[in-house]
């Protein structure tokens, strides 16, 4: 084994690291899923199959809750994608580090590009640009792999169990506080705090709007705030 | 809801779920993104995950979408360490730990 090699292998095992402080707020999250799909009707190979081929819990929460209400199945899928838009965004802030990966590669990379890994693998990429293209790989490996065997592992144990959860236990707001726990370290800027706002006000004023509209230009406006506070900031100097 | 809804369901969500994280890394691939969207890019995680959550923190499902001030002071606390602390389980540690205790003294 060259240096190179284990080089690589202890960048993997610092995305594990990385990783794994999610598997507290995934695995509740997950087995809640298994719950609400196999009360929604679903089999255990159903709630399996969509944890396994979707990934994206959010999505298939929005997706199953329509179809039990009756909605087309037209709209569950729209609208499951309309949730997961924001991975074409995820996807494209990817690129300029990944983009060189082999096809293979890309392959399962998209497969497993989830808002936890994304946003471990990214704030990482920030800091450590010149990172090697086989590290930067490395790197989000390790951090799906402390993520997705517990997203499938309790979505089992959740379709197994299959009885409600309680509501006094919140599993509901595990996913604010992951959300919140990716983001908040990022927050050391001026143009990365005033985006953050934007997004925030504007994702309330326009929550009324069907089919995650809100979300989209939400993202879309916070982005041109930080884009522009931080030409206008390099300028001044 | 039959079983051929939830099937084309999963099916057609899991096909355009991977298209859309294959988009820009599988078609763009190894080609430089024009400086201008790179500037904007740098802005995704901050601009989509935050307005994400907002309105899951301000009105939750769970209390029928009336405001909880255990679940506010919880966000909070996450936000607080997760910024000063950059520690993404002291994050999520003490959100949790925050809204269980309120949820307990507050009922």
């Amino acid at each position: 084994m060259g240096p190179d090699m284990s080089r690589t292998r202890s960048v993997y095992w610092q995305g594990v690291r990385a990783g794994a402080p999610f598997i507290l707020v995934i695995a509740p999250f997950g087995m809640l899923f298994g719950v609400v799909a196999t009360e929604a009707g679903f089999t255990l190979i159903q709630t399996m199959a969509m944890t396994a081929l979707v990934i994206a819990g959010a999505a298939q929460f929005a997706s199953v809750q329509l179809l039990v209400d009756g909605a087309p199945v037209i709209v569950a899928i729209l609208t499951g994608l309309a949730v997961n838009l924001r991975m074409v965004m995820y996807s494209a802030s990817l690129t300029p580090h990944l983009g060189k990966a082999l096809p293979w590669q890309k392959v399962l990379i998209s497969y497993f590009m989830v808002d936890q890994s994304y946003g471990v693998a990214i704030e990482k990429y920030t800091h450590s640009p010149d990172m090697p293209l086989g590290e930067k790989i490395a790197y989000f490996f390790g951090a799906i792999s402390a993520i997705a065997p517990f997203w499938y592992g309790f979505s089992l144990i959740g379709g197994l169990v299959g009885s409600a959860i309680p509501p006094e236990y919140a599993l509901d707001f595990a996913i604010p506080i992951t959300f919140i726990a990716i983001v908040a370290p990022s927050l050391r800027s001026v143009p990365h705090l005033a985006a953050a706002i934007v997004s925030v006000i504007v994702a309330l004023a326009l929550s009324w709007m069907p089919y995650n509209a809100w979300l989209m230009i939400a993202a879309v406006l916070a982005m041109l705030t930080g884009a522009q506070l931080e030409k206008w900031l390099e300028a001044r100097k | 809801m039959s079983n051929l809804d939830i099937w084309l369901t999963i099916v057609f969500l899991g096909i355009g779920t991977f298209l859309l994280r294959f988009s820009f890394i599988g078609l763009v691939g190894d080609r430089k993104l024009p400086e201008w969207m790179t500037r904007h890019l740098r802005y995704v995680p901050v601009a989509v995950m935050p307005g994400l959550i907002a309105p899951l923190t301000v009105w939750p499902q769970a209390t029928g979408g009336d405001l909880d001030p255990a679940r506010l002071i919880a966000a909070a606390v996450a936000l607080l360490i997760g910024s000063l602390f950059r520690s993404v389980l002291g994050a999520i540690f003490g959100g949790m730990a925050t809204l269980y205790l309120m949820l307990y003294f507050l009922g």
